[in-house]
């Protein structure tokens, strides 16, 4: 038996992955990072700044996201997000300004804990690319 | 009666307005296919999110301590509406249909003794509007400068009213926009954004789908999700008529041409007789001194 399923990315302006063999997916949520098979049962959460990996059949591919809402039903994974892009087609000047901006956001006194967290997370994630 | 002379230069600026209205249509027609394209594309993602609250909204049972954007503030004191327009004219009933349909609605409000706030999306609105309701426009926003409707534009209006939700300036928003049917259709829209009104007609209730695992819980993911939400519905709005702008601008850009040419032929018409009246009125001058010598 097949352990495949079907992966659709999309955002507000088009549908931007649709696969329908991978056998797994890793997304960064909010709480952790949750590997997805075949069969998991029926999910909603939410992503924080980080890398999804999708593992399918001929090729592994990684996007950076930023928030959005993943669902999981009936061996289908929409990710919603407003702001993906692929790893391999990553923009330096993007990235950098992306990590400077989150940084002069933290430098401010005003925010919360959680906030605060998603966003060292963010300039964690950034950098992490940056040095690829 | 126009002398010969006048008729000519009105055929000539009749023509001259005839071509650019066909330009413009023809412009108008390939941006309405790229239009369309967008609105098409960005539908998975509403449709998406719009499946998703409804599977959360299900789920929710203690419905009084549910998101305020959801369930509303428990009041309908203040209406926040959000009228979207085009920057520019020329593009047939399109603008005055969105103003006709929100103007309907102000009427109604105030009527009700209730307070009204408007923000304006695009500069047409705003100047249809200021003559009448300047007291009441709370914001007047614009998206000249970009190009293309973009998600983040949509946002930043989104951010806006969430701002003013949590100010508790509003207790009810609606939205206001043309629905793009086909080419010649468009159809405006009265659309209320918060409370979110479900449309419970379309969905056949497919038993209980509570079996979902939340990951952290509902309420936190809703809390998260409402604000998208809003910018979604507003990005669809925009999309929607920025296709519907290209389309009515489309149309009315081709009976512009089909009347320009009307205009013509009439006037051709006219210039040839008075033409032929003239030149009769010569001969008939020059038998007539003939006759007498």
């Amino acid at each position: 038996m097949s352990n495949l399923f079907n992966i659709d990315i999309v955002n507000p302006e088009q549908s931007f992955l649709s696969k329908d063999n991978v056998f797994e997916v890793v997304i960064p949520a909010v709480e952790g990072e949750i590997g997805i098979l075949k069969d998991h049962i029926p999910i909603i959460s939410f992503l924080k700044p980080g890398i999804i990996r999708v593992f399918s059949e001929s090729e592994e591919k990684s996007f950076y996201v930023e928030d959005g809402i993943v669902e999981f039903k009936d061996n289908t994974l929409s990710v919603l997000t407003s702001s993906i892009f692929d790893l391999k087609d990553a923009d330096k000047n993007f990235v950098s300004e992306s990590i400077s901006s989150a940084e002069a956001e933290l430098s401010k006194d005003n925010i919360d804990d959680q906030k605060r967290f998603l966003l060292n997370h963010k300039v964690e994630v950034l950098k992490s690319i940056s040095i690829n | 009666m126009p002398s010969l002379d006048d008729l000519r230069k009105r055929i000539t600026s009749v023509k001259s307005t005839q071509k650019i209205t066909k330009a413009m249509k023809m412009v108008a027609a390939a941006k309405l296919r790229k239009a369309q394209e967008n609105a098409e594309k960005g539908r998975p993602y509403s449709e998406k999110m719009n499946n998703v609250i409804l599977n959360l909204s299900k789920s929710i049972t203690d419905k009084e301590n549910a998101p305020k954007l959801l369930v509303g503030t428990g009041e309908e004191k203040v209406h926040l509406c959000i009228v979207l327009t085009a920057d520019r004219g020329l593009c047939g009933g399109f603008n005055t249909n969105i103003i006709k349909k929100a103007k309907s609605y102000f009427e109604k409000i105030i009527s009700e003794n209730k307070t009204l706030k408007i923000i304006t999306v695009g500069s047409k609105g705003y100047d249809q509007l200021k003559r009448q309701y300047k007291s009441y426009i709370v914001e007047n926003i614009s998206f000249k400068e970009s190009k293309n409707i973009n998600y983040f534009d949509a946002d930043k209006v989104g951010k806006i009213i969430i701002e003013k939700f949590e100010k508790n300036e509003f207790d009810v928003c609606a939205i206001f926009y043309n629905k793009f049917k086909n080419v010649i259709t468009q159809i405006p829209q009265e659309q209320q954004i918060v409370p979110l009104n479900e449309d419970k007609d379309d969905k056949d209730d497919s038993g209980n789908d509570n079996d979902y695992e939340f990951e952290p819980d509902e309420d936190e993911i809703l809390s998260n999700l409402l604000p998208k939400n809003i910018s979604t519905q507003i990005f669809k709005a925009m999309l929607e008529n920025s296709a519907s702008e290209q389309g009515s601008r489309m149309t009315a850009m081709d009976n512009a041409t089909r009347n320009a040419g009307e205009l013509v032929d009439r006037l051709t018409i006219e210039y040839n007789r008075s033409r032929q009246a003239a030149i009769t009125k010569e001969l008939i001058e020059i038998i007539s001194g003939a006759e007498s010598l």
